[in-house]
């Protein structure tokens, strides 16, 4: 029996399909493979289902723990689970990597069969819109008609608003939370920042340093850093590490003196050790071409005329990567259609990160909502 | 908490009774300051009605949730831009306008959203507030439960001040219910009346 609260230990699964996706680009995958993972049960009704989205750096491992890697937890395992805001044992939960990502599923590191070898820059741009098809077909192969719902922070949130747009009679409810409908001018100069520090570094190779048997890590250090640092708030990070010193005092030189140095320094080498450069470019892509309304003029309620889901926004008060005036741009378009929809604003320090802290302001709205959702 | 579905006169809302009548079935409303969601809980159940809270406090927007409303947590003295004019049917403020600091304000704005609007407040006129008031002491009872250092009310107002204050701002009242203690008040409701019910819309233009 796995501890309470905890799904305990999981493993990823594998699906393979051979029908061929045309992509947003006109790029065509001929197969492809998705990682992911399920907690909890499908009811016989099969009505049970929530798709949970994941955003620039993580994958399908949402909850639980490996048996061979037992400090792996989940990324969203405090929401997810026994007894947990999204209750694993009222709801079936499938996590899923999305197409062009490095935890399993068909990306840049994969092979391409035409040629025998790794995709390396080979390997086709994806978007939102994208994503969502290959999960809505992993749905149909998992017997999943209709989510219960799909939810998602950040880049997920954006997903589980493209669901209610692309697939609106696969979804009956979207958890949006810490969300965009678009990215801001300076959203998208940061993404180029990150993406200028990977394809300058002589690592990169142009995209196929696999075949170089080098990783471009300087640049995705950087990239991660100058990510990390849009992730949190000034307070949140005043509060952390101030003007703390490492030792106490001036070394004068460009060793690492300020603790907060070390964090990033230490958080970029972590992320460059397990995530591969070319899905990061293409997800910082996918984050800067998504915009639904674009295709309706700009009016992202007229993108939003089919929908039919149930709505539950929530937005962070020190988040300023997408601060809460960006989900009430999403709210104002829920309402201009009528659709049922709830926003709550969480008077959270944590910065865009805190749509992954366990607030229980934030968890308790979470929990109610989806108590309320019937099966 | 108290159940949605006990009788108002008993959950202290009265003012509940007599909204709920004036709202036609399956109207669009929208709540302003809608507590934990009981009135329009009430009037989706009852009524049949469509719409949306708005709630500041993380409380009462997290038992919203809970009794299964659309709730919205935006601060209402920042206006309602999220809303397009004639969106709602009825705009509801139900004991809030002496608590809200921009007061034309949000009457104008309630007035562009919906085609009616419904407010309800405590009248400051009632006769135990100015008894209070002869006796030297600012009012406290039923209706205004506040002390007067801690009270959110910053706009106290009587009947007969509302109703000025509709005269010389284009607003036209279609019907009022004054009562005392959950039950209507017709004779000198200004003296004896503790809490109003009010239903307008916007004046003929000159």
């Amino acid at each position: 029996m796995p501890p309470e609260g905890t799904v305990g230990t999981v493993s990823p699964k594998f699906e393979r399909f051979d029908e061929p996706i045309v992509l947003q680009s006109g790029a065509r995958l001929d197969a492809y493979q998705l990682a992911y993972e399920t907690y909890g049960t499908l009811n016989s009704a099969r009505s049970n289902a929530v798709l949970v989205c994941h955003a620039l750096n993580a994958s399908h491992h949402v909850a639980g723990v490996y048996a061979d890697d037992p400090d792996n937890v989940g990324w969203w395992d405090n929401l997810i689970g026994p007894g947990k805001p999204l209750d694993t044992n009222r709801f079936f939960v499938v996590g899923v990597n999305n197409i062009g990502g490095c935890h399993g599923s068909t990306g840049p590191a994969s092979i391409n069969p035409a040629t025998g070898s790794q995709w390396g820059a080979d390997f086709p741009m994806v978007t939102v819109e994208d994503w969502v098809e290959a999960q809505s077909r992993l749905a149909t192969r998992l017997g999943i008609r209709r989510f219960a719902a799909v939810m998602g922070g950040s880049l997920g949130a954006m997903q589980a608003l493209q669901w209610t747009i692309s697939q609106p009679q696969r979804i009956g409810h979207a958890i949006v939370i810490a969300a965009a409908p678009k990215l801001s001018t300076q959203n998208i100069a940061f993404n180029e920042v990150a993406r200028q520090a990977i394809t300058t570094d002589p690592d990169f190779h142009g995209g196929n340093f696999y075949s170089h048997g080098v990783v471009p890590r300087r640049g995705l250090r950087i990239a991660r850093m100058i990510g990390h640092i849009t992730y949190l708030s000034d307070d949140a990070m005043a509060e952390k590490f101030g003007r703390e010193l490492r030792e106490g005092v001036y070394k004068f030189n460009f060793d690492v003196e300020f603790q907060i140095e070390s964090y990033l320094r230490y958080q970029a080498d972590k992320f460059a050790e397990r995530f591969d450069a070319n899905t990061y470019l293409r997800i910082t892509k996918a984050l800067d071409y998504f915009d639904p309304a674009a295709a309706h003029g700009g009016h992202l309620s007229a993108a939003l005329k089919q929908a039919s889901a149930g709505f539950l926004v929530a937005s962070f008060t020190s988040d300023w990567r997408f601060s809460p005036a960006r989900s009430r741009e999403i709210v104002k378009a829920l309402l201009d259609n009528g659709l049922d929809a709830s926003y709550a604003e969480i008077n959270a320090p944590h910065g865009h990160d805190a749509f992954l802290m366990d607030d229980p302001r934030y968890h308790n709205v979470i929990r109610a909502y989806f108590n309320n959702i019937a099966l | 908490m108290t159940p949605f579905d006990m009788p108002a006169s008993l959950s202290g809302r009265s003012d509940f009774i007599a909204i709920a009548k004036w709202i036609k079935p399956d109207a669009r409303v929208l709540d302003l300051g809608c507590g934990d969601g009981s009135l329009l809980r009430h009037l989706k159940e009852a009524r049949g009605v469509t719409g949306y809270g708005i709630e500041i406090d993380d409380i009462k927007v997290l038992a919203c949730v809970k009794n299964r409303v659309n709730v919205l947590q935006i601060d209402l003295e920042s206006g309602l831009s999220e809303f397009e004019s004639d969106s709602f049917d009825y705009v509801i403020l139900s004991q809030t306008l002496q608590a809200v600091r921009h007061t034309e304000r949000i009457i104008r704005d309630m007035l562009r959203v919906g085609r009616e609007a419904i407010v309800t407040f405590p009248n400051f006129g009632y006769w135990r507030h100015r008894l209070q008031i002869v006796g030297g002491r600012m009012p406290v009872s039923g209706e205004l439960p506040y002390e007067w250092y801690d009270t959110p009310n910053i706009h106290l107002f009587t009947i007969r001040d509302f109703e000025n204050f509709c005269g010389t701002h284009n607003v036209r009242i279609l019907e009022r219910v004054v009562m005392a203690e959950g039950r209507p008040v017709n004779f000198l409701p200004n003296l004896l009346g503790s809490l109003a019910v009010y239903r307008f819309d916007e004046g003929p233009r000159a």
